[in-house]
Parts: structure tokens; C-alpha cells; sequence
């Protein structure tokens, strides 16, 4: 083992989020590497999206701090630190009429300067970015004319042409049919393996979960119930004190990822 | 690139006829001779210098300034119907020139003129507080109602004002339609700098305000801080039309109409949309009162009701194209 002290991604460290009187989560710590892929799953109002939300500093902590690579996120220059990490919310807003294109090159907002005009490196971040997404062809097409799915692959674009190392996502899968869902998760895998993003999600679907992640970050009511592989989180006591489902767990019989059969 | 040099085109066609046409038309070869060699004995070059050019500086300043802040408005605020107006420009300058014209008297109407931006950048400045802008929640609702109710407030001051006093009635009517015509009494050079500083601050944080229209969670999460943005476009707002407000009166409709007709030329890209709203504002403006000199001779029509009847029906063909539930 490294004696280092200073993990290398990103890390909460005694996080409590919400107001004191009421927390949403209280005193959580969890490590989250770089070069993984990680859910965050639990039931609804467990604080998954919070607790996203504080790791992307878009939310102050009521005590103790996020961390990346060592560094209080709070206390770092926001905008350097777009540079290093890209969020994709639950409900971005887009102007009327935008194309895809023009959407996308938004991501480049961190690399841009007061009088920077629009450089070759932004823009082949832009045309790599919507390669990695296969919506190349559809840069020109208004966003409001493309199907849910085609519109939540631009979005990831975005964040994608961000180039930032690690990539944070709010319930990307949330609106989209099964196909889709599966189209978005097998995409970031792939951005994940084969540029080595780091990307941490806040997903609701436990066997796809499993199937496309690394780690799972399993929440309660109460706060943390487990993290680690997905064969160590998703055990039917989990389950249990989690959601407070009564479930089997078998292998995947495709994947040999744990399968969650309600019972 | 084409189709902003196709309006750089209109531009220059609105320049040459602006300083053409009129009571007494003036060919472009005589009004270039009297820049170049000017004689202050030939009563064309005279009509040139003491009425038209002042009149097209004014007419580039006031409506390049209300294109940006118009545009700089509806990115922000998400809203194709949101106009500089709300922020209570014109009422606050309508305020300051009438309290001005009651303590010195409308003799000396130019220098009470100088009023009008310090008036209309307090009234913004009192709007952003109103809407919440000191602790950072100032959202598009939020704005529209403060500007909303001090416009109220200001504009029944105003009319109690003009009630009590003829003299200032006079001068506000004549005001308050908007126009050219006394631009050689009005403080050109100085909003001419207020404007473009305005216009170089607007393209300096154009990407900032594009990431801002995203939504308050994405923009942060792309390395803005929103408040901050938020009070910088605010401010872009205020020096652009306080300085079109200073020069030319409330022009009707050109912050409202510019906009949108300077995204179908430039699409979603922030800067080419300012710049294309600067130059579209300030050709359609001088189109206006060089228009507004020929349509009913001797008189003219005021360039602030020349935008509103040739504004309407374009702002009714810009809101059928706008297609309700399209965005995502």
C-alpha cells in the first residue's frame, strides 16, 4: 500500500448537506477514485442528488468537505476547477431554437476567456465530443426537434466537450425508454474505459447499475448502507435496509452482474 | 460571416440614405464633399453638418446600443418577450429630465438632457435591488415585477409632474415619442463611449451569459459564477439604453424586435448575435426617421413611432414563428 495520504479523486470527508436541524445526510464519508465508473443509488429522497450536487460544489456542505485530489472543492477557483470536473444536472434549460451544435460548444465555457475568440482546440473538443456521442451528424438539427434520446446524448456532449477528467451526472436515464437508457450507460462506459473519465452517477435502475459500474454507492433513509463492488452492495440485506425491499440476488445470467428479483 | 456582411451592407444603405433624403436632399457626392471640404456658405453642406450628421450619430448609437441591450436581455432572461424597458430605463430617465425641466426650467432643454442617464441607470440600479440582486436570487420573475412596479411608481410620478406644469407637459410629449431630431443638443460623444463600452463589456462576457441561459446548477457547474454575471449583463442593460435613452428618448419597440431578427441571421452564438443586433438596430433606427422625414410632407413622423408601426407587425411574424413547447 501507498503511504499517501492525499487520495487521488474524489473523496467526502464527515459531509453533512441540508440544514442542521433537518439533514439530508449527515456525516458521510466516501472515497471515490479516479478511473472508475460509480452509481449512486437509492430510494427516492435519500439524498442521491444532494449528495451529487455538494460533490460538484454546486451545493455549500453544513459541515465537513468535499475533496479532490486533497483540495477543498469549496475553496477552489470555479472555474479552474470546471476544467476538472463537468456536471450534467437533472433538468438543464435549453434557448429556444438551439442547435445541437451551438449547444455543445457552450461546454467550452471554462476555456474561453474575456477576449479569447473561438480556438482550433475548442472546436475539434467539440467535434470529438460529438463523435463520442454519435450526433455528429445531427450538430445542425434544432434540439427541440431531436427525440429524448438524441437530446440527453447532446446534453452529455456538452459536459463533454468540457474536457474535463471527471464527469458527474444527475439521473441522465431518467425520462428515457429502456433502449436508450442502456444507449447512454454503454456510452459512458466507453468514454470511461477507453479516455479513462471518471464518471459518478446518480442512477435509479439497480440491475443496470450493476451491469455498468464499477462501485455502487448504496443510500438509506439513514444515510450510507454500503459502498464497494457491486456483488458487495447489492445483497438482499442491503436491499432490506436500503429500500426496505425483500429481493434476491442472482447473476446476470448475460453478464454475471448481480440481478435484483423483487420478491 | 456572409450574412453579417450582408448587414453591414443594409447598414451602409441606411447611412447613405439617412444623410440623403429629406426637406432638402442632399446628393451622397455633395453630403462626402462637405465632410471632406466643408463651406460654411452652402446651405447643403450647412443641412449636413448641423442636422444630419448629428442625427445619424444619434440614430447608431441609440439603436446599436438598444440591439445589444435587447439581446443581452432575452439570452439572459430566457424570454423572446423581454424588452430593456423593463429594467425601468425610461421611466427613470422620463423622471429625471421632468425634475430637471421643474428646478432649471425646459429653457435650457439640452443640458437637463444630461439628466436622462444618471436617471435611467439609478432606476435599473433600484430594479436589480428590488429584484433580489444583493442576495443573488434575482430570477427573470423576480425582475419583471420590480421593473414592473417602480415604472408604476416613476410614470405616475411623472404624469402628476406634467399635470401641474404646462411647460413640462409640452417638452415631455414631445419627449417622450422618441426621436432624432434634437441630436445636436444632446450629449453624443459621451454616450457614443458609454454605449461602446457597454457593447466591448457585453462581447467580453458573452460566453459567460450564454453558459448563464443554461440554467443557474449547468452554468455553475461550467465554472461561472452567475450571480456575478447576472449584475455584469445587468449592467450591459444599463449603460446601452441608458445611452439610447440620453440620445434619441424611449425608441418603442427596437430593443423588443432587434433580437430575434439577429438570431436568424447569427444563430445561438452570443457574440455574432451582438454584433449583428448592433448593426441591425442602428439600420433599422435610421431607416426609421429617414422614413419618417418622406411619409407625410412637410412634417415628420417621430423615428419612436416609425418603430412602432413598422416594429409591430415584425414582432407579430417574429412571435408566429416561435413555436410554443419547442425548446428542451
Amino acid at each position: 500500500m501507498s503511504l499517501d495520504l492525499h487520495t487521488s479523486g474524489l473523496r467526502a470527508e464527515g459531509l453533512s448537506l441540508g440544514y442542521a436541524e433537518r439533514p439530508v445526510i449527515s456525516e458521510l464519508s466516501l472515497d471515490l477514485p479516479r478511473g472508475e465508473m460509480t452509481a449512486i443509488l437509492g430510494p427516492n429522497g435519500c439524498g442521491k442528488s444532494t449528495l451529487l450536487r455538494a460533490m460538484a460544489r454546486l451545493l455549500e456542505p453544513a459541515a465537513g468537505r468535499v475533496t479532490l485530489d486533497g483540495q477543498d472543492i469549496h475553496r477552489r477557483d470555479t472555474r479552474a476547477l470546471a476544467r476538472e470536473m463537468a456536471i450534467l444536472p437533472q433538468a438543464p434549460i435549453a434557448p429556444e431554437g438551439i442547435t445541437v451544435a451551438d449547444l455543445v460548444k457552450r461546454g467550452r465555457t471554462p476555456w474561453r476567456g474575456l477576449f479569447t475568440p473561438w480556438r482550433a482546440e475548442d472546436a475539434s473538443a467539440c467535434a470529438e465530443a460529438l463523435a463520442a456521442v454519435q450526433m455528429t451528424a445531427f450538430a445542425e438539427r434544432p434540439l427541440g426537434e431531436l427525440s429524448g434520446g438524441q437530446r440527453q446524448r447532446a446534453w452529455i456532449a456538452l459536459v463533454l466537450a468540457q474536457a474535463a477528467p471527471l464527469l458527474l451526472l444527475d439521473e441522465p436515464t431518467t425520462y428515457l425508454d429502456l433502449v436508450h437508457q442502456i444507449d447512454v450507460l454503454a456510452l459512458l462506459r466507453r468514454r470511461n474505459r477507453e479516455a479513462g473519465i471518471t464518471v459518478i452517477s446518480v442512477l435509479h435502475d439497480l440491475n443496470l447499475a450493476a451491469r455498468f459500474s464499477d462501485r455502487l454507492v448504496l443510500l438509506g433513509r439513514d444515510g450510507l448502507v454500503a459502498t464497494g463492488a457491486p456483488w458487495e452492495v447489492l445483497t438482499a440485506d442491503n436491499l432490506q435496509t436500503a429500500f426496505g425491499l425483500a429481493a434476491r440476488v442472482d447473476p446476470d445470467p448475460v453478464t454475471g452482474t448481480p440481478m435484483i428479483i423483487p420478491l | 460571416m456572409i450574412r453579417l456582411l450582408g448587414l453591414c451592407a443594409l447598414l451602409a444603405l441606411a447611412l447613405v440614405l439617412a444623410l440623403s433624403v429629406g426637406a432638402r436632399p442632399v446628393t451622397p457626392a455633395v453630403a462626402l464633399e462637405a465632410l471632406r471640404a466643408y463651406d460654411p456658405t452652402n446651405p447643403d453642406h450647412v443641412t449636413m453638418m448641423a442636422i444630419r450628421l448629428p442625427r445619424l450619430a444619434a440614430g447608431l448609437i441609440a439603436g446599436g446600443a438598444l440591439g445589444i441591450a435587447g439581446t443581452v436581455m432575452q439570452v439572459m432572461t430566457r424570454n423572446p418577450l423581454a424588452d430593456p424597458g423593463i429594467l425601468g430605463v425610461n421611466s427613470g430617465a422620463a423622471f429625471a429630465l421632468l425634475i430637471g425641466a421643474t428646478v432649471f426650467g425646459t429653457a435650457g432643454e439640452s443640458s437637463v438632457a444630461l439628466l436622462t442617464f444618471p436617471g435611467a441607470a439609478l432606476a435599473s440600479a433600484l430594479v436589480f435591488v428590488l429584484g433580489g440582486g444583493l442576495r443573488g436570487d434575482v430570477g427573470p420573475v423576480r425582475l419583471t415585477l420590480a421593473g414592473a412596479a417602480l415604472n408604476a411608481l416613476l410614470l405616475s410620478l411623472v404624469t402628476a409632474i406634467v399635470l401641474v406644469r404646462q411647460d413640462t407637459l409640452d417638452m415631455f410629449r414631445f419627449w417622450v415619442a422618441g426621436s432624432l431630431t434634437q441630436a445636436d443638443s444632446r450629449p453624443l460623444a459621451e454616450m457614443a463611449l458609454i454605449a461602446g463600452a457597454g457593447g466591448l463589456f457585453a462581447l467580453a462576457i458573452a460566453p459567460q451569459i450564454e453558459a448563464l441561459s443554461l440554467g443557474s446548477a449547468l452554468s455553475r457547474g461550467l465554472g461561472t459564477k452567475p450571480r456575478r454575471v447576472q449584475a455584469a449583463a445587468l449592467a450591459v442593460v444599463t449603460l446601452c439604453t441608458g445611452a439610447a435613452v440620453a440620445v434619441a428618448g424611449p425608441i418603442a419597440f427596437l430593443g423588443l424586435m432587434v433580437p430575434p431578427l439577429a438570431r436568424l441571421v447569427a444563430g445561438h452564438a452570443l457574440r455574432q448575435e451582438l454584433v449583428a443586433s448592433a448593426l441591425l438596430g442602428a439600420a433599422l433606427l435610421l431607416f426609421a426617421d429617414t422614413l419618417g422625414r418622406v411619409v407625410m410632407p412637410p412634417a415628420e413622423v417621430r423615428a419612436g413611432i416609425m418603430t412602432a408601426l413598422i416594429g409591430g407587425p415584425v414582432f407579430l411574424w417574429v412571435a408566429r414563428r416561435l413555436r410554443p413547447g419547442a425548446s428542451a
